[in-house]
């Protein structure tokens, strides 16, 4: 496959197995600065793995991957953690929120832990939690809130270092549809506004409705549908 | 659902006189509706017409149903097309889809592809409709939505089909 220009981040031929099971298989994945693209797939397809690779995360057995024109496999663990935490956010499914600090808190954290004073990283964050309608809970626990309010803090936490893409694994899925509509549609004006891509991993179609395409993952393979149909 | 198609479809894998395409057709597709003889003489008709079908042969004595048809290279290309092209996204497509994969097994051609294709159109139509909703009042919100939900009924129902293609495939070869 030969990546689109202007590609942001640009996946080929990734394969990977885990023992005995082929998780990928040739894969391929392109995505531009401020594309949401949504990875579908039946479950044990390989489309989180596909993610995790992406991602810097999971180390692929072969294949390339490269960010902005760097090749991501040919960094050191130290170079790849520091890009994951300096371009990349992420929003799981559940559990990501640190239940002892308050919700302002988990969503300054990767500023903090990125050196900002606690002063600065407390602003940014709270303008974030503006943007996703929750910055009233900032005093709360994640204990506290409920579960769709809990997910938007997490959307907040994911964009408040200005990432250039965000891996988003089931964001909604442990969301009612009116709450995980809510989440996407948030999620996704704010990732557009900022120019920021969106991977994100569903299998629910109302979800990746809010993309603005889809690879479909097949036993480790990836078929890109807009650029076959 | 193209009747046209279908009977094309399961001439692919060999000649077959009116009677047994008829049957074929009720076996594998016609459940509780049974195709009549005269739709069958009359779609057969029209495929020798286009040139999609040609007769294979007739047996002595035989009125129009002694007749035994073949595909022509052109029919194979008709149906390649139609399973080819995506369904418009409406919702009870499911028996022209599943008609779709059936023919699509039985002429080992790939029926994920097929499921593929149209789940790429049906999200196309979602994303329309979704960004209707986003930039609609509460009405187009509630109207999108149920759009959106007998869409993604359809979808769901490719999934689970997506997923049991093996044992389809096992079924509709016996």
């Amino acid at each position: 496959m030969t990546a689109p220009a202007g590609s942001l981040l640009v996946a080929r031929d990734l394969r990977k197995a885990y023992g005995p099971t082929t998780a990928l298989d040739g894969a391929e994945f392109s995505i531009h600065p401020g594309e949401v693209v949504a990875v579908m797939g039946p479950s044990g397809s390989g489309k989180s793995t596909l993610l995790h690779c992406l991602a810097g995360i999971v180390t692929p057995d072969s294949g390339s991957i490269t960010y902005d024109g760097r090749e991501v496999t040919a960094m050191s663990d130290a170079e790849r953690s520091a890009l994951r935490r300096s371009a990349f956010g992420f929003v799981f499914q559940f559990g990501q929120l640190v239940p002892e600090l308050t919700c302002v808190e988990n969503v300054a954290l990767p500023l903090r832990l990125s050196g900002s004073s606690r002063k600065e990283a407390e602003r940014t964050a709270l303008a974030w939690m503006e943007r996703l309608e929750v910055d009233d809970l900032r005093k709360k626990r994640p204990g506290e809130v409920s579960g769709g309010q809990g997910q938007r803090v997490a959307v907040a936490r994911s964009l408040v270092t200005n990432p250039r893409v965000v891996f988003a694994d089931e964001p909604t899925g442990a969301l009612d549809s009116f709450n995980g509509e809510r989440v996407m549609e948030l999620l996704t004006d704010a990732a557009r506004s900022a120019n920021t891509a969106v991977v994100l991993v569903t299998h629910e179609a109302r979800v990746a409705a809010y993309s603005d395409r889809e690879i479909v993952v097949r036993d480790g393979r990836s078929r890109d549908m807009e650029r076959v149909v | 659902m193209s009747i046209g198609h279908t009977l094309l479809g399961l001439l692919e894998s060999g000649p077959r006189h009116g009677y047994d395409l008829k049957r074929a057709f009720d076996e594998k597709f016609g459940h509780d509706r049974p195709l009549h003889y005269g739709q069958v003489y009359s779609t057969m008709s029209r495929l020798l017409k286009n040139g999609l079908v040609e007769v294979d042969g007739i047996e002595a004595g035989g009125g129009p149903e002694r007749k035994r048809y073949a595909i022509t290279e052109a029919g194979i290309t008709d149906v390649e097309r139609w399973l080819a092209t995506p369904e418009k996204p409406e919702p009870y497509l499911q028996s022209t889809l599943y008609t779709k994969v059936v023919l699509a097994l039985l002429t080992h051609r790939d029926a994920a592809d097929i499921l593929d294709g149209q789940r790429s159109e049906h999200l196309r139509s979602m994303r329309i409709l979704t960004d209707r909703k986003r930039k609609g009042d509460l009405a187009d919100q509630l109207i999108c939505d149920h759009a959106l939900f007998h869409l993604e009924a359809d979808l769901r129902w490719l999934e689970l089909t997506a997923a049991r293609l093996d044992k389809l495939r096992e079924a509709v070869a016996r």
